[in-house]
Protein backbone atom coordinates (compact mmCIF):
# COMPACT_ATOMS: atom_id res chain seq x y z
CA UNK A 1 0.00 0.00 0.00
CA UNK A 2 1.32 3.41 -0.95
CA UNK A 3 1.92 6.07 1.65
CA UNK A 4 -0.04 9.30 1.81
CA UNK A 5 2.43 11.38 -0.24
CA UNK A 6 2.50 8.81 -3.06
CA UNK A 7 -1.28 8.72 -3.13
CA UNK A 8 -1.40 12.51 -3.08
CA UNK A 9 0.89 12.62 -6.12
CA UNK A 10 -1.23 10.02 -7.95
CA UNK A 11 -4.45 11.86 -7.16
CA UNK A 12 -3.01 14.97 -8.81
CA UNK A 13 -1.42 13.37 -11.89
CA UNK A 14 -2.19 15.41 -15.01
CA UNK A 15 -2.84 12.20 -16.95
CA UNK A 16 -5.39 11.02 -14.41
CA UNK A 17 -8.87 10.90 -15.97
CA UNK A 18 -11.23 13.62 -14.80
CA UNK A 19 -15.02 13.85 -14.58
CA UNK A 20 -15.86 13.92 -18.31
CA UNK A 21 -13.82 10.79 -19.00
CA UNK A 22 -15.48 8.99 -16.10
CA UNK A 23 -18.94 10.10 -17.21
CA UNK A 24 -18.33 8.88 -20.75
CA UNK A 25 -16.96 5.53 -19.55
CA UNK A 26 -19.70 4.77 -17.03
CA UNK A 27 -22.87 6.14 -18.67
CA UNK A 28 -24.34 6.29 -22.14
CA UNK A 29 -26.19 9.07 -23.99
CA UNK A 30 -24.41 11.86 -22.05
CA UNK A 31 -26.05 15.17 -22.91
CA UNK A 32 -24.07 18.08 -21.47
CA UNK A 33 -26.01 21.01 -20.07
CA UNK A 34 -24.22 24.32 -19.68
CA UNK A 35 -24.47 27.37 -17.50
CA UNK A 36 -25.86 28.49 -14.18
CA UNK A 37 -28.56 30.81 -15.64
CA UNK A 38 -27.10 33.66 -13.59
CA UNK A 39 -23.68 34.67 -14.82
CA UNK A 40 -21.79 32.24 -17.05
CA UNK A 41 -20.84 28.69 -17.87
CA UNK A 42 -18.05 27.69 -15.52
CA UNK A 43 -15.72 25.40 -17.45
CA UNK A 44 -14.33 23.93 -14.22
CA UNK A 45 -17.71 22.30 -13.65
CA UNK A 46 -19.46 19.98 -16.07
CA UNK A 47 -22.89 18.47 -15.86
CA UNK A 48 -25.81 17.06 -17.73
CA UNK A 49 -28.01 14.04 -18.29
CA UNK A 50 -27.00 10.47 -18.93
CA UNK A 51 -28.27 6.91 -18.81
CA UNK A 52 -27.09 4.39 -16.26
CA UNK A 53 -28.21 1.22 -17.99
CA UNK A 54 -31.89 2.10 -18.50
CA UNK A 55 -32.15 4.71 -15.76
CA UNK A 56 -31.85 8.44 -16.53
CA UNK A 57 -29.53 10.20 -14.08
CA UNK A 58 -28.15 13.70 -13.54
CA UNK A 59 -24.37 13.83 -13.51
CA UNK A 60 -22.18 16.71 -12.38
CA UNK A 61 -18.43 16.84 -11.94
CA UNK A 62 -15.41 19.03 -11.46
CA UNK A 63 -13.26 18.93 -14.55
CA UNK A 64 -9.51 19.35 -14.61
CA UNK A 65 -7.80 19.81 -17.95
CA UNK A 66 -5.11 17.62 -19.48
CA UNK A 67 -3.33 20.34 -21.46
CA UNK A 68 -2.17 23.77 -20.34
CA UNK A 69 -4.77 25.55 -22.48
CA UNK A 70 -7.54 23.29 -21.22
CA UNK A 71 -6.38 23.75 -17.67
CA UNK A 72 -6.30 27.52 -17.93
CA UNK A 73 -9.90 27.51 -19.21
CA UNK A 74 -10.92 25.16 -16.43
CA UNK A 75 -8.83 26.88 -13.75
CA UNK A 76 -7.11 23.56 -12.98
CA UNK A 77 -10.42 22.25 -11.71
CA UNK A 78 -11.15 25.01 -9.20
CA UNK A 79 -14.76 26.08 -9.68
CA UNK A 80 -16.10 29.60 -9.36
CA UNK A 81 -19.41 30.22 -7.57
CA UNK A 82 -21.03 29.95 -11.01
CA UNK A 83 -19.89 26.32 -11.15
CA UNK A 84 -21.56 25.52 -7.84
CA UNK A 85 -24.70 27.34 -8.99
CA UNK A 86 -24.68 25.20 -12.13
CA UNK A 87 -24.58 22.13 -9.87
CA UNK A 88 -27.50 23.45 -7.84
CA UNK A 89 -29.55 24.17 -10.95
CA UNK A 90 -28.99 20.63 -12.21
CA UNK A 91 -29.72 19.12 -8.78
CA UNK A 92 -33.04 20.96 -8.58
CA UNK A 93 -33.82 19.81 -12.08
CA UNK A 94 -33.01 16.24 -11.04
CA UNK A 95 -35.36 16.55 -8.07
CA UNK A 96 -38.17 17.75 -10.32
CA UNK A 97 -37.78 14.81 -12.70
CA UNK A 98 -37.02 12.26 -9.96
CA UNK A 99 -33.54 11.47 -11.24
CA UNK A 100 -30.72 10.44 -8.90
CA UNK A 101 -27.68 12.73 -8.86
CA UNK A 102 -24.13 11.42 -9.29
CA UNK A 103 -21.34 13.84 -8.38
CA UNK A 104 -17.68 13.48 -9.36
CA UNK A 105 -15.11 15.40 -7.36
CA UNK A 106 -11.64 16.33 -8.50
CA UNK A 107 -10.42 19.65 -7.16
CA UNK A 108 -7.77 21.19 -4.98
CA UNK A 109 -10.49 23.58 -3.80
CA UNK A 110 -12.87 26.32 -4.87
CA UNK A 111 -11.16 29.04 -6.91
CA UNK A 112 -9.65 31.84 -4.81
CA UNK A 113 -10.26 34.72 -7.22
CA UNK A 114 -11.52 38.28 -7.18
CA UNK A 115 -14.65 37.55 -9.20
CA UNK A 116 -15.27 34.43 -7.14
CA UNK A 117 -15.46 36.55 -3.99
CA UNK A 118 -17.53 39.27 -5.68
CA UNK A 119 -20.05 36.66 -6.71
CA UNK A 120 -20.13 34.94 -3.31
CA UNK A 121 -17.98 31.81 -3.25
CA UNK A 122 -18.89 31.24 0.39
CA UNK A 123 -22.60 31.66 -0.26
CA UNK A 124 -22.51 29.32 -3.25
CA UNK A 125 -20.85 26.51 -1.27
CA UNK A 126 -23.14 27.08 1.72
CA UNK A 127 -26.18 26.87 -0.57
CA UNK A 128 -24.90 23.59 -2.07
CA UNK A 129 -24.71 22.12 1.44
CA UNK A 130 -28.16 23.47 2.27
CA UNK A 131 -29.67 22.12 -0.95
CA UNK A 132 -28.01 18.73 -0.53
CA UNK A 133 -29.40 18.41 2.98
CA UNK A 134 -32.97 18.51 1.69
CA UNK A 135 -32.86 17.27 -1.91
CA UNK A 136 -35.67 14.78 -2.40
CA UNK A 137 -33.74 12.41 -4.64
CA UNK A 138 -30.69 10.16 -4.01
CA UNK A 139 -27.25 11.75 -4.24
CA UNK A 140 -24.02 9.74 -4.55
CA UNK A 141 -20.61 11.44 -4.60
CA UNK A 142 -17.38 9.92 -5.86
CA UNK A 143 -13.90 11.32 -5.24
CA UNK A 144 -12.00 10.45 -8.40
CA UNK A 145 -8.79 12.38 -7.68
CA UNK A 146 -8.08 15.34 -5.46
CA UNK A 147 -10.60 16.52 -2.89
CA UNK A 148 -9.73 19.77 -1.19
CA UNK A 149 -11.64 21.79 1.35
CA UNK A 150 -15.12 23.32 1.12
CA UNK A 151 -14.96 23.31 -2.66
CA UNK A 152 -14.97 19.50 -2.56
CA UNK A 153 -17.39 19.14 0.35
CA UNK A 154 -19.98 21.22 -1.54
CA UNK A 155 -20.41 18.18 -3.80
CA UNK A 156 -20.03 15.49 -1.16
CA UNK A 157 -22.98 16.16 1.10
CA UNK A 158 -25.31 13.47 -0.19
CA UNK A 159 -26.32 9.92 0.77
CA UNK A 160 -23.14 8.05 -0.09
CA UNK A 161 -19.57 9.19 -0.52
CA UNK A 162 -17.12 6.88 -2.27
CA UNK A 163 -13.48 7.31 -3.18
CA UNK A 164 -11.11 5.80 -5.67
CA UNK A 165 -8.17 3.91 -4.24
CA UNK A 166 -5.81 6.76 -5.10
CA UNK A 167 -8.12 9.64 -4.31
CA UNK A 168 -7.67 12.00 -1.39
CA UNK A 169 -9.83 14.33 0.68
CA UNK A 170 -8.65 16.90 3.20
CA UNK A 171 -9.62 20.09 4.97
CA UNK A 172 -6.88 21.82 3.00
CA UNK A 173 -3.82 20.75 1.00
CA UNK A 174 -0.96 19.21 3.02
CA UNK A 175 1.25 22.02 1.65
CA UNK A 176 -1.17 24.63 2.99
CA UNK A 177 -1.46 22.78 6.27
CA UNK A 178 2.32 22.67 6.74
CA UNK A 179 2.84 26.29 5.80
CA UNK A 180 0.01 27.64 7.95
CA UNK A 181 0.45 25.52 11.08
CA UNK A 182 4.19 24.91 10.98
CA UNK A 183 5.26 27.80 8.74
CA UNK A 184 7.23 25.24 6.76
CA UNK A 185 5.82 24.04 3.42
CA UNK A 186 8.66 21.54 3.06
CA UNK A 187 7.01 19.40 5.75
CA UNK A 188 4.06 18.61 3.48
CA UNK A 189 4.84 14.87 3.37
CA UNK A 190 4.64 14.74 7.15
CA UNK A 191 1.42 16.74 7.02
CA UNK A 192 -0.05 14.34 4.45
CA UNK A 193 0.56 11.40 6.80
CA UNK A 194 -0.81 13.20 9.86
CA UNK A 195 -3.92 14.52 8.11
CA UNK A 196 -5.29 11.07 7.21
CA UNK A 197 -6.16 12.00 3.67
CA UNK A 198 -6.23 8.57 2.02
CA UNK A 199 -9.26 6.47 1.13
CA UNK A 200 -8.23 3.86 3.69
CA UNK A 201 -8.06 6.44 6.51
CA UNK A 202 -11.33 8.04 5.47
CA UNK A 203 -13.13 4.70 5.33
CA UNK A 204 -11.88 3.99 8.82
CA UNK A 205 -13.17 7.25 10.30
CA UNK A 206 -16.48 7.01 8.46
CA UNK A 207 -16.08 9.94 6.09
CA UNK A 208 -16.55 7.62 3.10
CA UNK A 209 -18.50 4.39 2.67
CA UNK A 210 -16.59 2.65 -0.06
CA UNK A 211 -13.21 2.43 -1.75
CA UNK A 212 -13.26 1.83 -5.51
CA UNK A 213 -10.24 -0.14 -6.72
CA UNK A 214 -7.96 1.04 -9.51
CA UNK A 215 -6.14 -1.19 -12.04
CA UNK A 216 -2.55 -2.21 -11.35
CA UNK A 217 -1.34 -0.65 -14.58
CA UNK A 218 -2.64 2.76 -13.48
CA UNK A 219 -6.04 4.29 -14.03
CA UNK A 220 -4.69 6.51 -16.78
CA UNK A 221 -3.98 3.32 -18.75
CA UNK A 222 -7.17 1.42 -18.01
CA UNK A 223 -10.03 3.68 -17.01
CA UNK A 224 -12.62 1.13 -18.12
CA UNK A 225 -11.59 -1.25 -15.33
CA UNK A 226 -12.61 1.26 -12.66
CA UNK A 227 -15.52 2.64 -14.66
CA UNK A 228 -17.08 -0.83 -14.84
CA UNK A 229 -16.80 -1.26 -11.08
CA UNK A 230 -18.36 2.16 -10.47
CA UNK A 231 -21.19 1.30 -12.86
CA UNK A 232 -21.92 -1.92 -11.04
CA UNK A 233 -21.76 -0.29 -7.60
CA UNK A 234 -23.96 2.63 -8.67
CA UNK A 235 -26.56 0.29 -10.11
CA UNK A 236 -26.67 -1.69 -6.89
CA UNK A 237 -26.69 1.30 -4.54
CA UNK A 238 -29.25 3.33 -6.49
CA UNK A 239 -31.60 0.38 -6.42
CA UNK A 240 -31.25 0.43 -2.65
CA UNK A 241 -31.60 4.21 -2.26
CA UNK A 242 -34.53 4.47 -4.70
CA UNK A 243 -36.45 1.90 -2.66
CA UNK A 244 -36.52 4.26 0.34
CA UNK A 245 -39.25 6.78 0.99
CA UNK A 246 -38.22 10.44 0.76
CA UNK A 247 -38.52 10.80 4.53
CA UNK A 248 -36.27 7.80 5.15
CA UNK A 249 -33.75 9.07 2.63
CA UNK A 250 -33.58 12.55 4.15
CA UNK A 251 -33.48 11.30 7.72
CA UNK A 252 -30.62 8.93 6.98
CA UNK A 253 -28.79 11.68 5.11
CA UNK A 254 -29.19 14.00 8.11
CA UNK A 255 -27.85 11.31 10.43
CA UNK A 256 -24.94 10.64 8.12
CA UNK A 257 -23.55 14.12 8.72
CA UNK A 258 -24.95 14.57 12.21
CA UNK A 259 -22.59 11.95 13.62
CA UNK A 260 -19.32 13.75 12.83
CA UNK A 261 -17.52 15.25 15.78
CA UNK A 262 -15.39 14.18 18.72
CA UNK A 263 -15.75 16.01 22.00
CA UNK A 264 -16.00 15.65 25.77
CA UNK A 265 -19.07 16.69 27.72
CA UNK B 1 12.97 72.20 5.59
CA UNK B 2 10.95 71.30 8.61
CA UNK B 3 9.13 68.72 6.57
CA UNK B 4 12.10 66.37 6.55
CA UNK B 5 13.19 66.98 10.07
CA UNK B 6 13.51 63.76 11.96
CA UNK B 7 11.12 63.45 14.83
CA UNK B 8 12.52 62.85 18.27
CA UNK B 9 10.80 59.69 19.35
CA UNK B 10 10.67 58.68 22.97
CA UNK B 11 12.20 55.24 23.14
CA UNK B 12 10.07 52.61 24.78
CA UNK B 13 11.54 49.41 26.09
CA UNK B 14 15.21 48.50 26.24
CA UNK B 15 17.04 50.11 23.35
CA UNK B 16 20.45 49.18 22.10
CA UNK B 17 22.28 52.37 21.26
CA UNK B 18 25.31 52.20 19.00
CA UNK B 19 28.34 54.19 20.14
CA UNK B 20 30.29 56.54 17.89
CA UNK B 21 32.23 53.64 16.33
CA UNK B 22 29.00 52.01 15.32
CA UNK B 23 29.39 49.17 17.78
CA UNK B 24 26.52 48.50 20.04
CA UNK B 25 26.86 49.18 23.70
CA UNK B 26 24.97 47.81 26.60
CA UNK B 27 21.43 49.07 26.93
CA UNK B 28 21.20 52.17 29.06
CA UNK B 29 18.59 52.37 31.72
CA UNK B 30 16.65 55.54 31.13
CA UNK B 31 13.60 57.26 32.43
CA UNK B 32 10.90 56.01 30.08
CA UNK B 33 7.21 56.57 29.98
CA UNK B 34 5.50 53.48 31.26
CA UNK B 35 2.37 52.34 29.49
CA UNK B 36 0.43 49.99 31.70
CA UNK B 37 -0.48 46.80 29.97
CA UNK B 38 -3.86 46.69 28.34
CA UNK B 39 -4.85 50.34 28.77
CA UNK B 40 -4.42 51.17 25.12
CA UNK B 41 -5.59 49.25 22.12
CA UNK B 42 -4.73 49.75 18.50
CA UNK B 43 -7.64 50.13 16.11
CA UNK B 44 -7.25 47.54 13.41
CA UNK B 45 -9.12 49.71 10.93
CA UNK B 46 -7.44 53.14 11.24
CA UNK B 47 -4.36 52.30 13.30
CA UNK B 48 -5.21 54.83 16.00
CA UNK B 49 -4.20 54.09 19.56
CA UNK B 50 -7.36 54.20 21.61
CA UNK B 51 -7.49 54.69 25.34
CA UNK B 52 -9.67 51.83 26.54
CA UNK B 53 -11.57 53.96 29.02
CA UNK B 54 -12.60 56.23 26.16
CA UNK B 55 -14.69 53.38 24.77
CA UNK B 56 -18.08 52.36 26.09
CA UNK B 57 -19.48 48.85 26.24
CA UNK B 58 -19.89 48.80 22.45
CA UNK B 59 -16.12 49.03 21.87
CA UNK B 60 -16.16 51.41 18.95
CA UNK B 61 -13.09 53.30 17.79
CA UNK B 62 -13.74 56.98 18.62
CA UNK B 63 -11.53 58.02 15.71
CA UNK B 64 -12.96 56.03 12.80
CA UNK B 65 -16.03 54.24 14.13
CA UNK B 66 -14.42 50.85 13.54
CA UNK B 67 -15.98 48.05 15.56
CA UNK B 68 -13.41 46.27 17.72
CA UNK B 69 -13.66 42.52 18.05
CA UNK B 70 -15.42 41.79 21.32
CA UNK B 71 -15.60 38.72 23.49
CA UNK B 72 -18.62 36.44 23.52
CA UNK B 73 -19.43 37.51 27.07
CA UNK B 74 -19.30 41.22 26.19
CA UNK B 75 -21.50 40.51 23.19
CA UNK B 76 -24.06 38.68 25.27
CA UNK B 77 -24.05 41.53 27.80
CA UNK B 78 -25.00 44.12 25.15
CA UNK B 79 -27.43 41.80 23.34
CA UNK B 80 -29.47 39.80 25.84
CA UNK B 81 -31.94 41.31 28.30
CA UNK B 82 -30.36 41.32 31.72
CA UNK B 83 -30.55 38.01 33.55
CA UNK B 84 -32.24 36.11 30.71
CA UNK B 85 -29.30 34.19 29.23
CA UNK B 86 -29.18 30.48 29.98
CA UNK B 87 -26.20 28.73 28.52
CA UNK B 88 -26.47 25.43 26.62
CA UNK B 89 -23.76 22.77 26.51
CA UNK B 90 -21.41 24.95 28.54
CA UNK B 91 -18.94 22.21 29.34
CA UNK B 92 -18.28 20.73 25.93
CA UNK B 93 -14.58 20.55 25.13
CA UNK B 94 -12.40 19.34 22.27
CA UNK B 95 -10.78 15.98 21.82
CA UNK B 96 -7.90 15.42 19.47
CA UNK B 97 -9.44 13.50 16.56
CA UNK B 98 -6.42 13.72 14.28
CA UNK B 99 -3.78 13.27 16.96
CA UNK B 100 -2.33 16.70 16.24
CA UNK B 101 0.80 17.18 18.35
CA UNK B 102 0.13 19.16 21.54
CA UNK B 103 -3.43 20.06 20.53
CA UNK B 104 -4.58 19.48 24.12
CA UNK B 105 -1.97 21.94 25.40
CA UNK B 106 -2.98 24.50 22.80
CA UNK B 107 -6.61 24.19 23.83
CA UNK B 108 -5.71 24.45 27.52
CA UNK B 109 -3.72 27.61 26.83
CA UNK B 110 -6.65 29.14 24.95
CA UNK B 111 -9.04 28.22 27.75
CA UNK B 112 -6.79 29.93 30.23
CA UNK B 113 -6.38 33.02 28.05
CA UNK B 114 -10.07 33.50 27.32
CA UNK B 115 -11.86 31.90 30.24
CA UNK B 116 -13.93 30.06 27.63
CA UNK B 117 -14.15 26.33 26.97
CA UNK B 118 -14.28 26.73 23.20
CA UNK B 119 -14.80 29.24 20.37
CA UNK B 120 -18.57 29.61 20.68
CA UNK B 121 -21.05 30.28 23.47
CA UNK B 122 -24.65 29.18 22.90
CA UNK B 123 -27.83 29.55 24.88
CA UNK B 124 -31.40 30.72 25.18
CA UNK B 125 -32.18 34.32 26.05
CA UNK B 126 -34.52 37.20 25.51
CA UNK B 127 -33.63 40.08 23.22
CA UNK B 128 -35.85 43.10 23.89
CA UNK B 129 -38.42 40.71 25.29
CA UNK B 130 -38.28 38.22 22.42
CA UNK B 131 -37.28 34.70 23.38
CA UNK B 132 -34.62 33.32 21.08
CA UNK B 133 -31.73 30.90 20.80
CA UNK B 134 -28.44 32.72 20.45
CA UNK B 135 -24.90 31.67 19.52
CA UNK B 136 -21.88 33.94 19.76
CA UNK B 137 -18.51 33.04 18.33
CA UNK B 138 -15.44 34.45 20.04
CA UNK B 139 -12.43 35.18 17.85
CA UNK B 140 -10.13 35.32 20.89
CA UNK B 141 -10.34 31.54 21.06
CA UNK B 142 -8.19 30.22 18.20
CA UNK B 143 -9.92 32.69 15.88
CA UNK B 144 -13.16 30.81 16.61
CA UNK B 145 -12.16 28.24 14.05
CA UNK B 146 -14.77 25.51 13.63
CA UNK B 147 -13.83 22.10 14.94
CA UNK B 148 -16.03 19.42 16.47
CA UNK B 149 -17.12 21.50 19.47
CA UNK B 150 -18.00 24.68 17.58
CA UNK B 151 -19.86 22.62 14.96
CA UNK B 152 -21.68 20.52 17.55
CA UNK B 153 -22.68 23.49 19.72
CA UNK B 154 -23.98 25.44 16.73
CA UNK B 155 -25.85 22.34 15.50
CA UNK B 156 -27.39 21.68 18.91
CA UNK B 157 -28.36 25.34 19.30
CA UNK B 158 -30.13 25.28 15.93
CA UNK B 159 -31.76 21.92 16.71
CA UNK B 160 -32.91 23.30 20.06
CA UNK B 161 -34.56 26.25 18.39
CA UNK B 162 -36.27 23.92 15.90
CA UNK B 163 -37.51 21.78 18.79
CA UNK B 164 -38.82 24.78 20.74
CA UNK B 165 -40.10 26.66 17.70
CA UNK B 166 -37.82 29.60 18.41
CA UNK B 167 -35.84 31.91 16.16
CA UNK B 168 -32.07 31.64 16.24
CA UNK B 169 -29.53 34.45 16.05
CA UNK B 170 -25.91 33.59 15.34
CA UNK B 171 -23.14 36.17 15.70
CA UNK B 172 -20.51 34.73 13.39
CA UNK B 173 -16.77 35.30 13.66
CA UNK B 174 -14.29 32.75 12.45
CA UNK B 175 -11.07 32.16 10.63
CA UNK B 176 -12.63 29.03 9.09
CA UNK B 177 -12.20 25.32 9.72
CA UNK B 178 -10.11 24.12 12.69
CA UNK B 179 -7.20 22.65 10.73
CA UNK B 180 -5.84 20.80 13.75
CA UNK B 181 -8.91 18.56 13.69
CA UNK B 182 -8.50 17.68 10.01
CA UNK B 183 -11.35 16.33 7.91
CA UNK B 184 -13.76 16.17 10.87
CA UNK B 185 -13.72 19.96 11.02
CA UNK B 186 -14.75 20.09 7.35
CA UNK B 187 -17.70 17.81 8.13
CA UNK B 188 -19.00 20.42 10.59
CA UNK B 189 -19.90 22.61 7.62
CA UNK B 190 -22.30 19.98 6.28
CA UNK B 191 -23.62 19.19 9.76
CA UNK B 192 -24.44 22.79 10.68
CA UNK B 193 -25.92 23.54 7.25
CA UNK B 194 -28.21 20.51 7.50
CA UNK B 195 -29.40 21.68 10.93
CA UNK B 196 -30.15 25.13 9.47
CA UNK B 197 -32.11 23.46 6.66
CA UNK B 198 -34.34 21.63 9.17
CA UNK B 199 -34.90 24.84 11.13
CA UNK B 200 -35.80 26.65 7.93
CA UNK B 201 -38.12 23.86 6.74
CA UNK B 202 -39.97 24.28 10.05
CA UNK B 203 -40.73 27.86 9.01
CA UNK B 204 -38.55 29.45 11.67
CA UNK B 205 -36.45 32.59 11.51
CA UNK B 206 -32.67 32.50 11.41
CA UNK B 207 -30.72 35.75 11.60
CA UNK B 208 -27.00 35.87 10.98
CA UNK B 209 -24.96 38.77 12.29
CA UNK B 210 -21.59 38.68 10.55
CA UNK B 211 -18.89 40.22 12.69
CA UNK B 212 -15.19 40.64 12.12
CA UNK B 213 -13.93 38.24 10.70
CA UNK B 214 -16.40 35.85 9.06
CA UNK B 215 -14.33 33.79 6.67
CA UNK B 216 -13.47 30.34 5.29
CA UNK B 217 -15.60 27.34 6.17
CA UNK B 218 -17.96 29.31 8.39
CA UNK B 219 -18.72 31.74 5.56
CA UNK B 220 -19.25 28.68 3.33
CA UNK B 221 -21.79 27.14 5.68
CA UNK B 222 -24.22 28.44 8.31
CA UNK B 223 -23.05 32.08 8.22
CA UNK B 224 -24.34 32.57 4.70
CA UNK B 225 -27.62 30.75 5.27
CA UNK B 226 -29.53 33.27 7.36
CA UNK B 227 -33.01 34.37 6.29
CA UNK B 228 -31.68 37.80 7.11
CA UNK B 229 -27.97 38.52 7.11
CA UNK B 230 -26.74 41.57 9.01
CA UNK B 231 -23.13 42.70 9.26
CA UNK B 232 -21.17 45.04 11.46
CA UNK B 233 -19.42 47.95 9.73
CA UNK B 234 -16.06 47.17 8.13
CA UNK B 235 -16.10 43.51 9.22
CA UNK B 236 -14.01 41.25 7.02
CA UNK B 237 -16.32 38.80 5.28
CA UNK B 238 -15.17 36.38 2.61
CA UNK B 239 -14.30 32.82 1.70
CA UNK B 240 -10.68 32.70 0.54
CA UNK B 241 -7.94 34.62 2.31
CA UNK B 242 -6.87 37.91 0.77
CA UNK B 243 -3.23 36.87 0.42
CA UNK B 244 -4.16 33.57 -1.22
CA UNK B 245 -6.23 35.45 -3.78
CA UNK B 246 -3.50 38.02 -4.39
CA UNK B 247 -1.03 35.19 -4.88
CA UNK B 248 -3.35 33.42 -7.32
CA UNK B 249 -4.32 36.34 -9.52
CA UNK B 250 -1.03 38.17 -9.05
CA UNK B 251 -2.53 41.57 -8.35
CA UNK B 252 -3.12 43.72 -5.33
CA UNK B 253 -6.69 43.83 -4.08
CA UNK B 254 -8.41 47.08 -3.10
CA UNK B 255 -8.56 47.96 0.60
CA UNK B 256 -12.30 47.48 0.88
CA UNK B 257 -12.17 44.00 -0.69
CA UNK B 258 -14.16 41.50 1.43
CA UNK B 259 -15.45 44.21 3.77
CA UNK B 260 -19.03 44.27 5.00
CA UNK B 261 -19.59 47.23 2.67
CA UNK B 262 -18.20 45.19 -0.26
CA UNK B 263 -20.58 42.34 0.58
CA UNK B 264 -23.52 44.76 0.81
CA UNK B 265 -22.65 46.21 -2.60
CA UNK B 266 -22.39 42.73 -4.14
CA UNK B 267 -25.66 41.61 -2.63
CA UNK B 268 -24.52 39.19 0.05
CA UNK B 269 -25.66 40.98 3.19
CA UNK B 270 -29.05 42.57 3.81
CA UNK B 271 -27.92 45.47 5.94
CA UNK B 272 -24.97 46.88 7.82
CA UNK B 273 -25.96 47.67 11.36
CA UNK B 274 -23.84 49.50 13.92
CA UNK B 275 -23.30 47.64 17.14
CA UNK B 276 -25.16 50.17 19.25
CA UNK B 277 -28.23 49.71 17.02
CA UNK B 278 -28.03 45.92 16.77
CA UNK B 279 -30.44 45.07 19.55
CA UNK B 280 -33.03 47.43 18.10
CA UNK B 281 -32.55 45.91 14.63
CA UNK B 282 -32.98 42.37 15.94
CA UNK B 283 -36.07 43.43 17.85
CA UNK B 284 -37.59 44.97 14.69
CA UNK B 285 -36.86 41.83 12.69
CA UNK B 286 -38.54 39.62 15.30
CA UNK B 287 -41.58 41.89 15.21
CA UNK B 288 -41.64 41.96 11.41
CA UNK B 289 -41.74 38.16 11.40
CA UNK B 290 -44.83 38.18 13.55
CA UNK B 291 -43.01 36.85 16.61
CA UNK B 292 -44.55 37.81 19.93
CA UNK B 293 -42.65 39.09 22.95
CA UNK B 294 -42.41 36.60 25.78
CA UNK B 295 -44.69 38.69 28.00
CA UNK B 296 -47.43 39.03 25.36
CA UNK B 297 -47.18 35.34 24.51
CA UNK B 298 -47.64 34.47 28.19
CA UNK B 299 -50.64 36.78 28.49
CA UNK B 300 -52.33 35.20 25.49
CA UNK B 301 -52.12 31.74 26.96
Amino acid sequence: MSNASEILAKSRMVARPSSLEFINSIFTDFFELHGDRHFEDDMAMVGGLAMLNDMPVTVVGIQKGHTVKDNVERRFGSPNPDGYRKVMRLMEQAEKFHRPVIQFINTSGAYPGKGAEERGQGEAIARCLYLSAGLKTPVISIFIGEGGSGGALAMAAGDRVWMLENGMYAVLSPEGFASILWRDPTRSAEAAELMKITAKDLLQNGVIEKIIPEPEEGIENNLQYTADIIKEELTKELKNLCSKTTDELLEERYKRFRKYGEFNE
Amino acid sequence: MKLFKKKNYIPIGRTVIPDSKGESVKPVEREEPVIPDGMWVKCRFCGALVYKKEMDEFKICPKCGGHFRISAMDRLAITCDEGTFEELNANMTSKNPMGYPDYDKLIAKMQEKTGLKEGVVTGICQIDGYKTVVAVMDSNFMMASMGSVVGEKITRAVEKSTELGLPVVIFTASGGARMQEGIISLMQMAKTSAAVRCHSDAGLLYITVMTDPTTGGVSASFANLGDVILAEPKATIGFAGRRVIEGTINEKLPDDFQSAEFQLKHGFVDAIVERKDMKKALSSLFKLHGIKKEKEAAENE
